[in-house]
C-alpha cells in the first residue's frame, strides 16, 4: 500500500466518524425541538396565545384594571381570575390572596415602564410591559405564603418593589368570596 | 506579517483598560448587595454602576477585542498589508469618543437603564448617542475586513481563503447585522423621545428589536473565541485541525441561526404570541449545532496533538497533552465553561423550563459563565499568544500566566454555580439591595456570599493579566517570527464556492431574520394605541 493510499484511507475513516457525529448531534437538536412541542401541546405550557392591548395612561379611569376591579374574584365556574397591575415601586394589589388546588387567570399591566411579576417557588413568571395586558394560568397545589418580587429593572427603587401571594384553603376563600367584590390581603 | 501592530496594540489596550474598570465595578456590585457589603444608603449608584458594567462589558470590551484580533488575523493569515488603515483609526477614535459620551451622563446618574435600554425608561440623550457612536466605529472595521478579504482574493482568484479570515469576515457580518435591531431602536424609537422630540414610546416593539441584538450579539462575542479554538490553539498545542470542511460549516452556521432566534428573550413577554415564540424556539435549538460539531472537531484536533506527542490508549492520551502550556489549559477551562453554560442555555431556549428561571440570578449566571467564563478566557489566551507578535518581547512569566487562568476558571465557577442556585430559587435580577433578614430570602444569603468572594478571585485574576501584559511591554527583545494559524491534516487545495464565500449565508441570514422578525415587527409598528408615556431617568 502506497503512502498516498494509506493517506486517502484514513481522511475517508476521519469523514465517516465526522458524518457519524452530525447526524449524533443533528438527531439530539431534533429530539429537543419534538420535546418542547410535545411539552406545549400535552402540558399546555405555552405562552400566552393571543396579544391584548391596553392604555397605562387610562388605567384608572376605566376598563379592566380600573382600582375597584383589582385583586382576586371567584368565577361562576369555580375558578379564579386575579388582576393586578405594577407601577414604580409596587403592585396593587400588594397582596394577592387566591384560593389552594384551583385553575387562577392572572391578568396584569403595567402603569408606567416594564415590570416583572415573579412567584417564587413556582414557575408564574410574567413580564408586565406598558401597553400590553399578560395573561397567565397558574394553580396552587399547596397552601402558604410566597414572595412576589419585580424581576424587571425600572429605575432606582426597583429593589423595593417585593409582593406577596397568600394561598389560602378552597373553603376559606370560597366564604369571603360571598360577600361579592375584589379580594386582598393587604395589611393581613 | 504584523505591519500595524500599533494599531493593534491601542485596540487590545482600550479594550483590556475598559474591561478592568467594568470588572472592578463588578466586583463591588457582588459585594455590595450580599450579606457581606454594607447597606447601601443610595441604591441609585448600583445602578449607575450597573448600567457601566454591562454597557462596557456588553458593548465596547468585546468590540475591541474582536477588531483587534480581527486586523491582526487579515495581516497575518491573508499575508497582505492592511488596507485602509486610516480608516481603522478613525474607527477606533469613534469608539474612544463614543465611549466618553456614553459614560458621562452614566457617572452623573442621568443614563441609569442598563445596558439593555428597556424603554419607556429613557436616559440622558448622549448616552445613546455614544453607544450609537462604538457601534459606527465598528462598522468601519465590518467594512474593512471585507475590502481586505476582496483585495485578497483579486491577488490570489479562487484559492481557499484562509480559515481564520473566513471566520473573521464571517463574524463581522454578523455583527454588522446583529446591531441593525438596537440600532433601529435607538435611532427610531429611543433618541428621537430621550431628544425631547416625541414623548411616547412603544415599549413591546423596543423589545423586540433589542432580543434581534442581544441573542446574536452573543455569538459575535464568541467568534474570536470559536476563532481561536479552530486556529491558534491546534497550533499551540503540536496538534492539526482535524477538519477544514467541518470548521468552516460551524461559522456559516453561527452566521445563519444566530440571527432569527432572539425572541426567546421574550417568551415571557405580552406583546408577542405563542407561534413566533415557538419558532425562535425551534431555531434556538439549531444553534447548538455548531458548538456540538465545534466540540467534536476541537476534541479531535487536541487528540492528535496527544497522539503525536505519544498519547496512546482510549483515554490515555489525555495526559500526554502539554498541560503546562497556557493555551491547553485556557481550552479546557474554556470548555468546561462551555459544557455547563450551554446546558444552561438550553433550559433557557425551552419555553417551559425558561419559565422557572427567566429574568432570575440564573441568567446572570448563565451568561456570565458563558461570556465571561468559557468567551472570555480564550480573549486571555488570544492576548497572550499576539503579545509577543505585537510588541516583539517575550512573555517570561508563563508559571503567572497559568496561575491567573486558574483564577479566573475558580473565580468563574465560584461566582456563577451558587448564582445560577439562587435563581432557581427565584431570586430576582439586577436588585441593588436584598434584605436577607426575611426569612424568605435568608437560605439565599450563603449562596450570594460564595458569590461576591468569587468575584473578588475575578478581580485578582483581572489584575494579574492586565499586569502580564503590562510587564511583557517591557520583556526582552525577541524575534517572535511570523504569526501562524493552526494547519489542517489535510489542508484544503480548492474548497467548494459555497464553502469559501459568504454571499449565500448572508443573504440567508438576512431572509431568516425576515420571516422570523419580519411580522411580529410590522403587527407592532402599524397598531396604534400601542405607544405609552415615556418616563425620564432622573426626573422624578
Amino acid at each position: 500500500m502506497s503512502a498516498e493510499e494509506t493517506h486517502h484511507d484514513s481522511a475517508e475513516v476521519a469523514a465517516r466518524v465526522e458524518r457519524r457525529w452530525a447526524t449524533i448531534a443533528v438527531i439530539i437538536i431534533v429530539m429537543m425541538a419534538l420535546l418542547a412541542a410535545f411539552a406545549g401541546i400535552h402540558r399546555a405550557t405555552m405562552p400566552q396565545p393571543r396579544v391584548e392591548i391596553t392604555d397605562p395612561s387610562r388605567l384608572h379611569l376605566s376598563g379592566e384594571f380600573v382600582e375597584s376591579n383589582l385583586g382576586s374574584v371567584l368565577e361562576a365556574n369555580g375558578n379564579v381570575t386575579v388582576r393586578a397591575i405594577g407601577q414604580q415601586y409596587s403592585f396593587t394589589p400588594a397582596c394577592i390572596v387566591v384560593p389552594a388546588d384551583t385553575p387562577i387567570t392572572l391578568r396584569a399591566t403595567s402603569a408606567d415602564v416594564v415590570h416583572g411579576i415573579l412567584i417564587q417557588g413556582t414557575n408564574v413568571n410574567a413580564m408586565l410591559v406598558p401597553g400590553y395586558i399578560s395573561e397567565q394560568l397558574m394553580r396552587f397545589a399547596k397552601t402558604g405564603d410566597y414572595l412576589m418580587p419585580c424581576q424587571e429593572f425600572c429605575s432606582f427603587g426597583h429593589e423595593g418593589m417585593w409582593g406577596k401571594v397568600k394561598v389560602i384553603d378552597k373553603t376559606e376563600f370560597a366564604d369571603r368570596a360571598k360577600g361579592g367584590g375584589r379580594l386582598g390581603c393587604v395589611g393581613q | 506579517m504584523l505591519v500595524n501592530r500599533k494599531l493593534i496594540l491601542a485596540h487590545f489596550w482600550l479594550a483590556f483598560a475598559v474591561f478592568g474598570v467594568a470588572l472592578t465595578l463588578g466586583a463591588w456590585q457582588m459585594f455590595i448587595r450580599s450579606p457581606i457589603g454594607t447597606w447601601l444608603s443610595n441604591p441609585e449608584l448600583y445602578y449607575r454602576s450597573l448600567t457601566a458594567h454591562g454597557t462596557v462589558m456588553g458593548y465596547v470590551f468585546p468590540t475591541l477585542v474582536a477588531m483587534a484580533f480581527g486586523y491582526a488575523i487579515s495581516e497575518s493569515a491573508l499575508q497582505q498589508r492592511l488596507v485602509g488603515v486610516r480608516w481603522a483609526w478613525a474607527g477606533f477614535w469613534l469608539i474612544v469618543a463614543g465611549s466618553i459620551m456614553a459614560v458621562i451622563p452614566i457617572a452623573l446618574g442621568r443614563a441609569s437603564v442598563l445596558y439593555t435600554f428597556y424603554p419607556p425608561l429613557i436616559g440622558n440623550v448622549f448616552y445613546y448617542l455614544g453607544v450609537v457612536l462604538v457601534v459606527v466605529g465598528s462598522w468601519i472595521w465590518v467594512a474593512l475586513m471585507s475590502v481586505n478579504l476582496r483585495v485578497w482574493r483579486k491577488a490570489n482568484p479562487g484559492a481557499p481563503v484562509p480559515l481564520a479570515m473566513f471566520a473573521n469576515v464571517a463574524g463581522s457580518y454578523l455583527w454588522a447585522w446583529t446591531a441593525v435591531g438596537a440600532a433601529l431602536e435607538l435611532l427610531l424609537q429611543i433618541i428621537p423621545v430621550a431628544a425631547g422630540l416625541k414623548a411616547t414610546i412603544d415599549a413591546g416593539l423596543a423589545r423586540i428589536f433589542f432580543s434581534w441584538t442581544l441573542h446574536a450579539i452573543v455569538y459575535f462575542w464568541l467568534m474570536p473565541t470559536y476563532i481561536a479554538y479552530y486556529t491558534i490553539v491546534p497550533r499551540a498545542i503540536g496538534g492539526r485541525v482535524y477538519s477544514d470542511s467541518m470548521a468552516r460549516i460551524a461559522f456559516i452556521l453561527f452566521l445563519v441561526v444566530s440571527m432569527p432566534i432572539g425572541m426567546h428573550h421574550t417568551f415571557a413577554d405580552p406583546q408577542v404570541g405563542a407561534g413566533f415564540k415557538f419558532i425562535h424556539s425551534a431555531f434556538t435549538a439549531l444553534v447548538a449545532l455548531p458548538t456540538l460539531l465545534t466540540v467534536f472537531t476541537i476534541c479531535a484536533s487536541v487528540e492528535i496533538a496527544a497522539r503525536l506527542r505519544g498519547g496512546r490508549g482510549m483515554f490515555g492520551w489525555i495526559g500526554a497533552l502539554p498541560w503546562d502550556n497556557p493555551m491547553m489549559l485556557a481550552l479546557a477551562f474554556s470548555f468546561v465553561m462551555l459544557g455547563f453554560g450551554g446546558a444552561g442555555g438550553l433550559i433557557n431556549m425551552s419555553y417551559q423550563l425558561d419559565a422557572s428561571i427567566h429574568n432570575t440570578q440564573w441568567i446572570t449566571g448563565h451568561f456570565h459563565l458563558i461570556f465571561g467564563g468559557a468567551i472570555v478566557i480564550m480573549y486571555f489566551a488570544i492576548a497572550y499568544d499576539l503579545w509577543p507578535h505585537l510588541t516583539g518581547r517575550e512573555l517570561i512569566d508563563i508559571r503567572l500566566i497559568r496561575t491567573q487562568l486558574w483564577l479566573w476558571f475558580i473565580g468563574m465557577i465560584v461566582t456563577t454555580f451558587p448564582w445560577h442556585w439562587v435563581g432557581i430559587l427565584g431570586m430576582p435580577r439586577r436588585m441593588a439591595y436584598f434584605d436577607f433578614g426575611d426569612p424568605a430570602i435568608a437560605p439565599q444569603a450563603l449562596s450570594v456570599t460564595l458569590s461576591a468572594i468569587g468575584g473578588f478571585i475575578l478581580l485578582a485574576s483581572g489584575i494579574m493579566f492586565i499586569v502580564i501584559l503590562a510587564r511583557g511591554m517591557r520583556a526582552p527583545q525577541i524575534d517572535a517570527g511570523p504569526y501562524r494559524f493552526a494547519l489542517a491534516v489535510h489542508q484544503p487545495t480548492t474548497v467548494p464556492v459555497a464553502l469559501n464565500t459568504h454571499a449565500l449565508w448572508v443573504a440567508l441570514m438576512i431572509g431568516l431574520t425576515l420571516t422570523n422578525y419580519g411580522y411580529p415587527i410590522l403587527n407592532l409598528a402599524l397598531s396604534s394605541g400601542t405607544s405609552v408615556p415615556a418616563v425620564y431617568v432622573g426626573a422624578q
